[in-house]
Protein backbone atom coordinates (compact mmCIF):
# COMPACT_ATOMS: atom_id res chain seq x y z
CA UNK A 1 0.00 0.00 0.00
CA UNK A 2 1.67 3.32 -0.82
CA UNK A 3 2.22 6.17 1.54
CA UNK A 4 -0.18 8.25 -0.19
CA UNK A 5 -3.55 5.61 0.13
CA UNK A 6 -2.72 4.48 3.53
CA UNK A 7 -2.59 8.43 4.77
CA UNK A 8 -5.64 9.67 2.70
CA UNK A 9 -7.73 6.08 3.95
CA UNK A 10 -6.33 6.82 7.66
CA UNK A 11 -6.90 10.79 7.65
CA UNK A 12 -10.60 10.09 6.26
CA UNK A 13 -11.83 7.02 8.47
CA UNK A 14 -10.21 8.58 11.15
CA UNK A 15 -11.81 12.60 10.53
CA UNK A 16 -15.63 10.51 10.57
CA UNK A 17 -15.25 9.15 13.84
CA UNK A 18 -13.87 12.15 15.09
CA UNK A 19 -17.24 14.24 13.85
CA UNK A 20 -18.70 11.96 16.27
CA UNK A 21 -16.77 12.95 19.51
CA UNK A 22 -16.77 16.30 18.78
CA UNK A 23 -20.64 16.74 18.61
CA UNK A 24 -20.90 14.87 21.98
CA UNK A 25 -17.99 16.52 23.83
CA UNK A 26 -19.92 20.02 22.30
CA UNK A 27 -23.03 18.38 24.09
CA UNK A 28 -21.47 17.71 27.46
CA UNK A 29 -19.33 20.94 27.32
CA UNK A 30 -22.27 23.43 26.35
CA UNK A 31 -25.37 21.57 28.12
CA UNK A 32 -23.51 20.61 31.30
CA UNK A 33 -20.16 21.84 32.14
CA UNK A 34 -16.88 22.60 30.18
CA UNK A 35 -14.30 21.64 32.19
CA UNK A 36 -15.83 18.29 33.62
CA UNK A 37 -16.46 17.39 29.28
CA UNK A 38 -12.38 18.57 28.58
CA UNK A 39 -11.97 16.42 32.05
CA UNK A 40 -13.24 13.46 30.22
CA UNK A 41 -11.90 14.23 27.09
CA UNK A 42 -8.35 14.17 28.47
CA UNK A 43 -9.24 11.32 30.61
CA UNK A 44 -10.58 9.21 27.91
CA UNK A 45 -7.37 10.39 25.57
CA UNK A 46 -5.25 9.20 28.20
CA UNK A 47 -7.11 5.58 28.40
CA UNK A 48 -6.43 5.47 24.60
CA UNK A 49 -2.94 6.70 24.60
CA UNK A 50 -2.45 3.48 27.06
CA UNK A 51 -4.03 1.02 24.85
CA UNK A 52 -2.17 2.25 21.81
CA UNK A 53 1.48 1.79 23.96
CA UNK A 54 0.11 -1.64 24.44
CA UNK A 55 -1.14 -3.01 21.36
CA UNK A 56 1.25 -0.73 19.01
CA UNK A 57 4.34 -3.06 19.53
CA UNK A 58 2.37 -6.41 19.56
CA UNK A 59 1.29 -5.59 16.12
CA UNK A 60 4.62 -4.52 14.72
CA UNK A 61 6.16 -7.52 15.94
CA UNK A 62 3.66 -10.21 14.48
CA UNK A 63 4.96 -12.15 11.37
CA UNK A 64 3.37 -10.18 8.08
CA UNK A 65 1.40 -13.28 7.34
CA UNK A 66 -0.60 -13.72 10.88
CA UNK A 67 -0.70 -10.35 11.43
CA UNK A 68 -2.56 -9.92 7.87
CA UNK A 69 -4.97 -12.86 8.33
CA UNK A 70 -5.93 -11.58 12.00
CA UNK A 71 -6.19 -7.90 10.55
CA UNK A 72 -7.85 -9.17 7.48
CA UNK A 73 -10.66 -10.73 8.77
CA UNK A 74 -10.90 -7.83 11.57
CA UNK A 75 -11.30 -5.09 8.86
CA UNK A 76 -13.37 -7.44 6.73
CA UNK A 77 -16.26 -8.00 9.38
CA UNK A 78 -15.66 -4.03 10.42
CA UNK A 79 -16.23 -2.95 6.74
CA UNK A 80 -18.94 -5.46 6.25
CA UNK A 81 -20.60 -3.35 9.28
CA UNK A 82 -19.95 -0.12 7.98
CA UNK A 83 -20.76 -0.59 4.22
CA UNK A 84 -24.57 -2.87 5.30
CA UNK A 85 -24.87 0.69 7.43
CA UNK A 86 -23.71 3.12 4.88
CA UNK A 87 -25.85 1.01 2.17
CA UNK A 88 -29.07 1.06 4.02
CA UNK A 89 -28.56 4.89 4.92
CA UNK A 90 -27.95 5.50 0.95
CA UNK A 91 -31.08 3.41 0.06
CA UNK A 92 -33.56 5.22 2.43
CA UNK A 93 -33.54 1.89 4.30
CA UNK A 94 -32.18 3.80 8.04
CA UNK A 95 -32.67 7.74 8.66
CA UNK A 96 -28.97 9.85 7.72
CA UNK A 97 -26.32 10.69 9.83
CA UNK A 98 -27.50 14.02 11.11
CA UNK A 99 -25.01 15.62 13.69
CA UNK A 100 -27.52 18.31 14.26
CA UNK A 101 -29.95 15.91 15.61
CA UNK A 102 -27.62 14.12 17.07
CA UNK A 103 -26.24 16.92 19.11
CA UNK A 104 -29.60 18.61 20.04
CA UNK A 105 -30.84 14.57 21.07
CA UNK A 106 -27.62 14.76 23.42
CA UNK A 107 -28.13 18.25 24.55
CA UNK A 108 -31.69 17.34 26.02
CA UNK A 109 -30.69 14.58 27.52
CA UNK A 110 -27.67 16.50 29.30
CA UNK A 111 -29.67 19.00 30.56
CA UNK A 112 -32.26 16.77 32.24
CA UNK A 113 -30.18 14.46 33.70
CA UNK A 114 -29.49 15.32 38.09
CA UNK A 115 -25.79 17.18 38.23
CA UNK A 116 -23.37 15.28 40.81
CA UNK A 117 -20.15 16.11 41.64
CA UNK A 118 -16.83 14.17 42.94
CA UNK A 119 -13.66 15.72 43.92
CA UNK A 120 -11.85 16.37 40.71
CA UNK A 121 -15.15 16.45 38.47
CA UNK A 122 -17.98 19.04 39.15
CA UNK A 123 -20.46 17.54 37.34
CA UNK A 124 -20.09 13.91 36.98
CA UNK A 125 -22.34 13.48 34.25
CA UNK A 126 -20.70 15.92 31.87
CA UNK A 127 -17.35 13.71 32.30
CA UNK A 128 -19.25 10.49 31.65
CA UNK A 129 -20.60 11.67 28.61
CA UNK A 130 -17.48 13.42 27.08
CA UNK A 131 -15.37 10.20 28.29
CA UNK A 132 -17.27 7.39 27.28
CA UNK A 133 -18.12 9.31 24.08
CA UNK A 134 -14.64 10.15 22.97
CA UNK A 135 -13.56 6.51 24.28
CA UNK A 136 -15.98 4.41 21.97
CA UNK A 137 -14.93 6.96 18.92
CA UNK A 138 -11.43 6.91 19.79
CA UNK A 139 -11.43 3.31 19.72
CA UNK A 140 -12.41 2.72 16.25
CA UNK A 141 -9.31 5.44 15.62
CA UNK A 142 -7.22 3.20 17.02
CA UNK A 143 -8.29 0.38 15.68
CA UNK A 144 -8.06 1.58 12.22
CA UNK A 145 -4.55 3.67 12.63
CA UNK A 146 -3.27 0.03 14.08
CA UNK A 147 -4.70 -2.41 11.68
CA UNK A 148 -3.77 -0.33 8.30
CA UNK A 149 -0.56 0.90 9.31
CA UNK A 150 0.80 -2.36 10.68
CA UNK A 151 -0.40 -4.33 7.51
CA UNK A 152 1.68 -1.83 5.70
CA UNK A 153 4.39 -1.92 8.11
CA UNK A 154 4.15 1.99 8.44
CA UNK A 155 2.53 2.50 11.93
CA UNK A 156 3.99 6.29 12.58
CA UNK A 157 2.40 7.12 8.67
CA UNK A 158 -1.12 5.91 10.08
CA UNK A 159 -0.95 7.42 13.75
CA UNK A 160 -0.25 10.89 11.73
CA UNK A 161 -2.36 10.16 9.49
CA UNK A 162 -4.78 9.35 12.55
CA UNK A 163 -3.88 12.55 14.34
CA UNK A 164 -4.07 15.33 11.58
CA UNK A 165 -7.59 13.76 10.31
CA UNK A 166 -8.65 14.05 14.89
CA UNK A 167 -7.12 17.46 14.84
CA UNK A 168 -8.97 19.05 12.05
CA UNK A 169 -12.10 17.96 13.40
CA UNK A 170 -11.41 18.95 16.93
CA UNK A 171 -9.77 22.77 15.57
CA UNK A 172 -13.27 23.01 13.22
CA UNK A 173 -15.75 21.66 16.03
CA UNK A 174 -14.09 24.40 18.08
CA UNK A 175 -13.72 27.07 16.38
CA UNK A 176 -17.48 26.92 15.62
CA UNK A 177 -18.85 25.79 18.97
CA UNK A 178 -21.31 23.67 16.58
CA UNK A 179 -21.95 20.36 15.50
CA UNK A 180 -20.06 19.73 11.95
CA UNK A 181 -22.78 19.13 10.16
CA UNK A 182 -21.66 19.92 6.87
CA UNK A 183 -19.11 17.24 6.92
CA UNK A 184 -20.30 15.16 4.39
CA UNK A 185 -20.65 12.25 6.86
CA UNK A 186 -22.71 9.52 5.21
CA UNK A 187 -20.91 9.50 1.93
CA UNK A 188 -17.42 9.63 4.24
CA UNK A 189 -19.27 6.43 5.72
CA UNK A 190 -19.77 4.90 2.16
CA UNK A 191 -16.33 5.17 1.49
CA UNK A 192 -14.64 3.99 4.56
CA UNK A 193 -16.65 0.96 4.32
CA UNK A 194 -15.55 0.52 0.89
CA UNK A 195 -12.03 0.80 1.69
CA UNK A 196 -12.27 -1.17 5.17
CA UNK A 197 -13.80 -4.27 2.78
CA UNK A 198 -11.58 -3.83 0.00
CA UNK A 199 -8.52 -4.22 2.29
CA UNK A 200 -9.88 -6.65 4.39
CA UNK A 201 -10.44 -8.57 1.57
CA UNK A 202 -7.01 -7.89 -0.01
CA UNK A 203 -5.30 -8.54 3.81
CA UNK A 204 -7.37 -11.83 4.84
CA UNK A 205 -6.76 -13.61 1.49
CA UNK A 206 -3.49 -12.95 1.49
CA UNK A 207 -2.55 -13.91 4.99
CA UNK A 208 -5.10 -17.56 4.64
CA UNK A 209 -2.38 -18.48 1.99
CA UNK A 210 -3.87 -16.78 -1.54
CA UNK A 211 -1.85 -15.51 -3.69
CA UNK A 212 -3.82 -12.45 -5.44
CA UNK A 213 -2.80 -12.10 -9.31
CA UNK A 214 -1.05 -9.01 -10.13
CA UNK A 215 0.21 -8.38 -6.04
CA UNK A 216 -0.87 -5.37 -5.16
CA UNK A 217 -1.93 -4.38 -8.21
CA UNK A 218 -4.87 -6.36 -7.36
CA UNK A 219 -6.38 -4.15 -5.05
CA UNK A 220 -6.68 -0.87 -7.88
CA UNK A 221 -9.62 -3.61 -8.71
CA UNK A 222 -10.93 -4.65 -5.83
CA UNK A 223 -11.48 -1.09 -4.30
CA UNK A 224 -13.26 0.10 -7.93
CA UNK A 225 -15.28 -3.60 -7.89
CA UNK A 226 -16.29 -3.17 -3.96
CA UNK A 227 -17.75 0.42 -4.37
CA UNK A 228 -19.30 -0.77 -7.81
CA UNK A 229 -21.04 -3.54 -5.91
CA UNK A 230 -22.03 -1.26 -2.77
CA UNK A 231 -23.86 1.07 -5.05
CA UNK A 232 -25.40 -1.85 -7.24
CA UNK A 233 -26.83 -2.76 -3.63
CA UNK A 234 -27.77 0.44 -2.96
CA UNK A 235 -29.91 0.77 -6.17
CA UNK A 236 -31.51 -2.95 -5.73
CA UNK A 237 -32.02 -2.17 -1.93
CA UNK A 238 -34.21 0.47 -2.73
CA UNK A 239 -36.26 -1.05 -5.50
CA UNK A 240 -37.17 -4.27 -2.44
CA UNK A 241 -40.42 -3.21 -1.07
CA UNK A 242 -39.88 -2.76 2.77
CA UNK A 243 -41.46 -5.17 5.66
CA UNK A 244 -44.26 -4.57 7.21
CA UNK A 245 -45.35 -0.77 8.23
CA UNK A 246 -45.37 -1.95 11.95
CA UNK A 247 -41.48 -3.47 10.96
CA UNK A 248 -40.54 -0.04 9.85
CA UNK A 249 -41.74 1.70 12.46
CA UNK A 250 -40.23 -0.42 14.76
CA UNK A 251 -36.89 -0.19 13.24
CA UNK A 252 -36.64 3.39 12.09
CA UNK A 253 -37.66 4.02 15.90
CA UNK A 254 -35.07 1.62 16.85
CA UNK A 255 -32.67 3.81 14.66
CA UNK A 256 -33.56 7.10 15.42
CA UNK A 257 -32.09 6.63 19.00
CA UNK A 258 -28.90 4.99 18.05
CA UNK A 259 -26.21 7.51 18.10
CA UNK A 260 -23.08 6.39 15.88
CA UNK B 1 -15.97 -8.64 38.25
CA UNK B 2 -17.52 -11.42 36.14
CA UNK B 3 -20.06 -8.86 35.27
CA UNK B 4 -16.90 -6.74 34.42
CA UNK B 5 -16.27 -9.37 31.76
CA UNK B 6 -19.75 -10.27 30.57
CA UNK B 7 -19.77 -6.20 29.58
CA UNK B 8 -16.31 -6.32 28.48
CA UNK B 9 -17.15 -9.39 25.59
CA UNK B 10 -20.32 -7.52 24.91
CA UNK B 11 -18.80 -4.70 24.11
CA UNK B 12 -16.02 -6.73 21.97
CA UNK B 13 -18.66 -8.26 20.22
CA UNK B 14 -20.92 -5.34 19.84
CA UNK B 15 -17.88 -3.47 18.13
CA UNK B 16 -16.61 -5.90 15.93
CA UNK B 17 -19.43 -8.29 15.16
CA UNK B 18 -22.74 -5.56 15.36
CA UNK B 19 -26.13 -5.98 14.81
CA UNK B 20 -25.92 -9.07 11.93
CA UNK B 21 -23.75 -12.47 13.41
CA UNK B 22 -23.47 -13.96 10.05
CA UNK B 23 -21.02 -11.96 7.92
CA UNK B 24 -18.40 -12.46 10.67
CA UNK B 25 -19.35 -16.35 10.75
CA UNK B 26 -19.08 -16.08 6.38
CA UNK B 27 -16.03 -13.95 6.42
CA UNK B 28 -14.46 -16.93 9.31
CA UNK B 29 -15.48 -19.54 7.03
CA UNK B 30 -14.17 -18.25 3.86
CA UNK B 31 -10.80 -17.26 4.99
CA UNK B 32 -10.71 -21.21 6.44
CA UNK B 33 -11.91 -22.48 2.90
CA UNK B 34 -9.08 -20.04 1.69
CA UNK B 35 -6.65 -21.70 4.08
CA UNK B 36 -7.20 -24.81 3.13
CA UNK B 37 -7.23 -24.60 -0.26
CA UNK B 38 -3.82 -22.68 -0.51
CA UNK B 39 -2.48 -25.24 1.82
CA UNK B 40 -3.60 -27.99 -0.47
CA UNK B 41 -2.33 -25.63 -4.08
CA UNK B 42 -5.21 -24.19 -5.35
CA UNK B 43 -5.82 -21.14 -6.17
CA UNK B 44 -8.07 -19.53 -4.08
CA UNK B 45 -8.26 -15.82 -4.23
CA UNK B 46 -11.30 -15.65 -5.53
CA UNK B 47 -13.22 -17.11 -2.33
CA UNK B 48 -13.39 -14.10 -0.14
CA UNK B 49 -14.54 -11.82 -2.92
CA UNK B 50 -17.56 -14.51 -3.97
CA UNK B 51 -18.26 -14.81 -0.15
CA UNK B 52 -18.58 -11.02 -0.24
CA UNK B 53 -21.09 -11.34 -3.33
CA UNK B 54 -23.03 -13.46 -0.94
CA UNK B 55 -22.78 -12.30 2.81
CA UNK B 56 -23.45 -8.57 2.07
CA UNK B 57 -26.69 -8.76 0.23
CA UNK B 58 -28.15 -11.33 2.88
CA UNK B 59 -27.31 -9.43 5.57
CA UNK B 60 -28.92 -6.31 3.82
CA UNK B 61 -32.27 -8.57 3.01
CA UNK B 62 -32.70 -9.56 6.19
CA UNK B 63 -31.91 -5.78 7.27
CA UNK B 64 -34.48 -5.03 4.98
CA UNK B 65 -37.05 -7.21 5.93
CA UNK B 66 -37.01 -6.60 9.63
CA UNK B 67 -34.98 -9.95 10.72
Amino acid sequence: MGAGALFITVFIACAVEAVEATTIVLAAGTARDWRSASAGLLAALAVLAAVTAALGPAVTTLPLQALRLVVGALLLVFGLQWLRKAILRASGRKPLHDEDAIYRQQLAAARAAARRSARLVPDLYGFTLSFKGVLLEGLEVVFIALTFGGNARRVPLAAVAAACGVAVVALAGLAVRAPLARVPENAMKFAVGVMLTAFGTFWGAEGAGASWPGADAALLVIVPAVAAFALLLVAVTRRVPSASPAAAAERAAAASTEVS
Amino acid sequence: MARRIRAAAAFAYDFVIGDDWRPAAGVAAALAITYGLSRAGIAAWWLVPAALVVLLPASLWRASRGR
